[in-house]
């Protein structure tokens, strides 16, 4: 082999110090900003060289290991005796590595598997959760019973020269077993999930559905709620500016009274529409307490209907955490501020809702007033909107 | 059509114009090389390179997240201003997320497992001398290799590598100015996917061709080791899938730099209202997810393919239903391109089309869940040797049913609403499709180096690798699914921000740990790889006593495998512990003249003569036993 004499221990060596002499800026096109200057390089050296020489310690143990191990089986050889017998060891750990694998992910479940989401906060969540559950259960059943099989086989037919294996290429009957099992519980499975999936994503807009507008954007939430007609004006991103944050269009009456809120409010055991736009890139309107998700992609308004089944207050009973609240994340990587976009979600009563959104402001800020009434004052022929919106006050 | 093959190669004439035409020059053996064996070893190391870098990020970002509010000088050092004050910052934990998963994907478990053996084991096991085009396989490596190069130059420039996620949806990569990934980074992710793309097909049109037209004489298809049926149906899904990936990339280089709206619409970024119009985010996904989602099957299946064949040869044992394997391949195969729609559940699809999506991925159960069973079915009784590869093969197989059964959940559209994008589809894929399809390549690795390097590796070693490796992919990954239970989104720079997050904190610590344990583990692979590519213990003809083609190649690598004639074939690669042979295995070049005690009447199902035969000689046989 040519490359042989090319790697000895001496270059090797050469070039891990001069990698470690040059190499420490390996990746710095500038000099870092802020106070890294003032960090003492002595002392993260000597806490990384700790690192180093407590993973060379280790693989000196292993190298030791192994040394022992290979005198012994040496020995044992010359005295005519067999060597260590691996295929016994690695049967052994198969079998350690079942019960202790399945006692591991026994715990998780329990302990980790008991952090998970609570109770459904929604009407349709219900029915996700009790599929959740019925699928959960077929799984897991598979789950133990195959990883058994795996590792219980590799124990109990662990090689030895005494045995020859049973030549068995194929069994028509049970390979049609399970094919025909397996087809069967999938079919359950999927034909539950099909009608469940058609139901919670009707979204259609029904009498009394309560409308919301919820627009994503680098990297926070802007919602609007329709004011006393009940209808959200209709959206022009070519209108947006400092004031029309999300494009609102004026020539549509509807526009008028729509209010801006900071909170997702919405009234218990009625029908939510949430109405999902997306201003630069796509987002995600992720409620996990209402096993409810839909991105937010720009140019294609979506939308999800839900209706929220428990209160905030009554969830801070339920988790025994007095400060809970329903949150909305992002859910769709949009850029360095995707893992804080998060938006308060409170559940109120009727009479709270209503309360609530009188004290709402209109969208229709008086900011927003003064652009499209110094946008008036222009000539006529360049902003005819502003004019019809005149005409329509 | 073999046979051809065989005319093609005519045996002497092949040896003499050997000699004749080629000079081995230092430039033509060990870089340019021709020889499908050389290029299987340039893709291997390559991609053992590649994903120990792969590696690396995923440990830098694990340590963000398990300590997302301690400063670590070292990083400043080594990333400079990636890495200010000690901390990652939110955008380079992005990159790293987007270029780790870019780099397993595609380098490692594409390229480094297919390019591996497909080059390696083809031409070796259907007896052929070498690809039909030697000149275009070695392109694809260089192709692959430059591929490489540019993606990993993204770390050099100013605003950092691309860093979109991997899945790079448009209007996020498509902006350069939504975040700083999308600018020069993003730029050179495309070029380099293009250049990678390129060298797919070059290497895929080669192994098909190769396949359908070099097998040696009476290597007819249902002869075909399982690993050669499993990377020729790689390459197939390979070659229809990764066209459409270029498409989608093309037209996103003109969004990004011709002004064109294919993905983009209505779009006011930071106040500032944008003119494009017209366009449709959910185009790129639909042309993405049409290469992406028979991706994940042109990782898993070759590694299907090691795991049956190192199953099989280690168990002694005859792999159970090998039609049933091949007929599942085929399924999964086809039906791998009818179900990209699961990726995009809540994105905006038509619920209806969602609800199409969801049956056809469910179906695509059945064929995973047969191929299970006959993994189980193949230990049963068998007489199991337990090499490295044995255990690398038997935690695959663990690893495929872990995250195959969670994929039930995701597949579920009604399910998927609540656990899209969570930590449950990171723990789902990082199982099914990182885990198993990286173990599958291992369990590769340690069975075929004595024929790549022509010496062994060392057993204990790999004994240590395996369980290191093992329990500490299951540490990372199992306790994911909680999280993604409890809904924490994937692709979070920090928990700190959500109160209800921060008690996982203590678990992210424990992750991060398993995964540096893990991470060491392979420094032990890395040592013996290299050691034993000097130093390890020479290698015998057919260390593993297996049935296959390439074991009978001479130790000692030949331009053209074989010297003098190509063995023909004459049965199946599976006869393992057959009853009757005094040996536990009969290779395929071994006529059934030479094994008439064990020979089953099976054996002759489209051969009247030989069933002629050994009628003759059973009832001579029971005439003997007779007249004793």
């Amino acid at each position: 082999m040519g490359f042989k004499h090319l790697i000895n221990s001496k270059k090797t060596l050469s070039l891990f110090a001069a990698f470690v002499l040059f190499g420490t800026n390996l990746m710095a096109q500038t000099p870092a900003q802020g106070d890294a200057a003032t960090v003492d390089k002595g002392a993260m050296w000597t806490g990384i060289a700790y690192y180093v020489l407590l993973f060379l310690v280790a693989a000196v143990c292993v190298a030791i290991v192994g040394k022992i191990l290979r005198v012994y089986d040496l020995t044992q050889k010359m005295q005519g005796k067999k060597g260590i017998n691996w295929n016994g060891v690695m049967g052994i750990c198969c079998a350690i590595f079942i019960v202790a694998g399945i006692y591991g992910a026994y715990w998780s479940l329990t302990v980790q598997g008991a952090m998970k989401l609570p109770e459904s906060a929604s009407a349709h969540g219900g029915s996700i959760d009790d599929m959740f559950t019925t699928t959960t259960i077929l799984t897991l059943i598979v789950f133990v019973i195959t990883q058994i099989c795996l590792f219980g086989f590799a124990f109990v037919y662990r090689g030895s020269d005494k045995r020859k294996a049973h030549f068995l290429p194929h069994n028509n009957t049970i390979e049609k077993v399970w094919t025909i099992i397996p087809a069967i519980v999938l079919t359950i499975l999927v034909v539950f999930g099909f009608f469940t999936w058609q139901r919670v994503e009707n979204s259609s807009q029904q009498k009394g559905d309560i409308n919301i507008d919820v627009t994503g954007h680098q990297f926070a939430w802007e919602i609007r709620y329709p004011g006393a007609d009940g209808e959200l004006g209709s959206l022009n991103f070519r209108l947006t500016t400092a004031a029309n944050k999300l494009g609102v269009d004026f020539k549509d009456r509807h526009s008028f009274d729509d209010l801006s809120a900071d909170t997702l409010v919405v009234p218990v055991d009625k029908s939510i529409r949430l109405n999902i736009h997306a201003q630069d890139v796509i987002h995600s309107v992720y409620m996990p307490h209402f096993r409810l998700q839909q991105n937010a992609v720009p140019g294609l308004p979506t939308f999800f209907k839900f209706v929220p089944t428990i209160t905030t207050a009554k969830m801070r009973m339920i988790t025994g955490n007095a400060n809970f609240e329903y949150l909305l994340y992002c859910n769709k990587i949009c850029g360095s501020g995707h893992w804080n976009m998060q938006k308060v979600v409170r559940v109120v009563s009727q009479a709270e809702y209503q309360d609530w959104i009188t004290k709402q402001k209109p969208y229709l800020s008086d900011q927003l007033r003064k652009e499209l009434h110094v946008a008036d004052s222009k000539p006529a022929n360049q902003v005819s909107a502003s004019n019809r919106l005149a005409v329509n006050n | 059509m073999s046979t051809l093959a065989v005319h093609d190669h005519g045996v002497v004439h092949h040896e003499e114009s050997h000699e004749h035409h080629h000079k081995a020059t230092f430039l033509n053996t060990y870089v340019f090389s021709q020889d499908h064996k050389y290029i299987a070893k340039q893709f291997l190391v390559t991609g053992i390179i590649m994903a120990f870098i792969a590696m690396s990020l995923s440990i830098l970002f694990r340590i963000q997240l398990a300590y997302p509010e301690k400063s670590f000088p070292f990083l400043t050092t080594l990333l400079g201003h990636f890495a200010p004050n000690g901390r990652i910052s939110a955008d380079f934990y992005m990159s790293l997320v987007t270029i780790h998963g870019t780099i397993m994907v595609f380098f490692v478990l594409t390229a480094g497992l297919s390019g591996t053996f497909a080059n390696l084991l083809i031409p070796l096991q259907i007896g052929a001398r070498d690809m039909a085009s030697p000149f275009v396989n070695m392109l694809s490596y260089w192709f692959f290799l430059m591929a490489s190069i540019v993606m990993l130059s993204s770390f050099f420039v100013q605003s950092g590598p691309a860093s979109g996620g991997w899945t790079i949806y448009p209007p996020l990569s498509a902006l350069p100015k939504s975040m700083p990934g999308s600018g020069m980074g993003m730029t050179l992710w495309l070029v380099s996917m293009v250049m990678f793309i390129a060298s797919q097909l070059m290497g895929g049109i080669n192994y098909i061709s190769t396949v359908l037209n070099m097998r040696t004489k009476g290597m007819d298809l249902w002869k075909m080791p399982l690993t050669v049926w499993a990377l020729f149906l790689t390459a197939v899904l390979g070659v229809l899938s990764f066209p459409v990936l270029v498409a989608g990339v093309v037209l996103l280089i003109f969004d990004r730099s011709a002004g064109t709206s294919f993905y983009l619409s209505d779009i006011v970024l930071n106040g500032s209202v944008q003119p494009y119009e017209g366009g449709s985010p959910i185009l790129f996904q639909h042309l993405f997810w049409f290469l992406g989602h028979p991706e994940v099957y042109i990782v898993i299946m070759p590694a299907m393919g090691l795991s049956s064949e190192v199953l099989s040869v280690n168990s002694r044992k005859p792999i159970f239903g090998y039609h049933a394997m091949v007929y599942s391949l085929i399924g999964i195969s086809v039906l791998s391109f009818i179900v990209w729609g699961h990726h995009m559940f809540v994105t905006g699809m038509n619920p209806f089309l969602g609800g199409v999506f969801m049956i056809t991925t469910l179906i695509i159960a059945v064929p995973s869940a047969v191929k299970t069973f006959n993994w189980l079915a193949t230990l049963w009784r068998g007489n199991i040797r337990f090499t490295p590869a044995m255990l690398f093969a038997i935690g695959m197989v663990s690893f495929f049913i872990s995250g195959g059964l969670t994929g039930i959940f995701l597949g579920n559209a009604a399910l998927d609403i609540n656990l899209h994008d969570t930590y449950f589809v990171v723990a789902h894929f990082h199982l099914v499709m990182g885990s198993a399809a990286i173990f599958g390549m291992l369990a590769g690795v340690y069975h075929w180096f004595p024929k790549m390097f022509r010496r062994m590796m060392d057993e204990r070693l790999g004994y240590l690798h395996f369980w290191l490796t093992f329990i500490g992919a299951y540490l990372v990954f199992f306790p994911m699914h909680f999280m993604g239970l409890e809904g924490v989104p994937r692709r979070y720079y920090a928990f700190t921000e959500f109160e209800s997050m921060k008690h996982w904190l203590t678990v992210n610590v424990f992750i991060t740990w398993s995964a540096i344990m893990a991470g060491i583990a392979q420094l032990a692979f890395a040592y013996n790889f290299i050691h034993s590519i000097f130093w390890g213990k020479k290698t015998v003809q057919n260390p593993w006593n297996s049935n296959t083609l390439e074991w009978t190649a001479p130790i000692e690598h030949h331009h053209g495998n074989w010297i003098g004639e190509i063995p023909t074939v004459y049965r199946w690669p599976y006869d393992y512990s057959k009853p009757g042979h005094d040996e536990d295995f009969i290779p395929q070049h071994i006529p059934f003249s030479q094994t008439m005690s064990s020979n089953l009447p099976h054996d002759f199902e489209d051969n009247p003569g030989g069933l002629a035969e050994h009628t003759k000689w059973t009832d001579a046989q029971k005439a003997n036993e007779a007249v004793k």
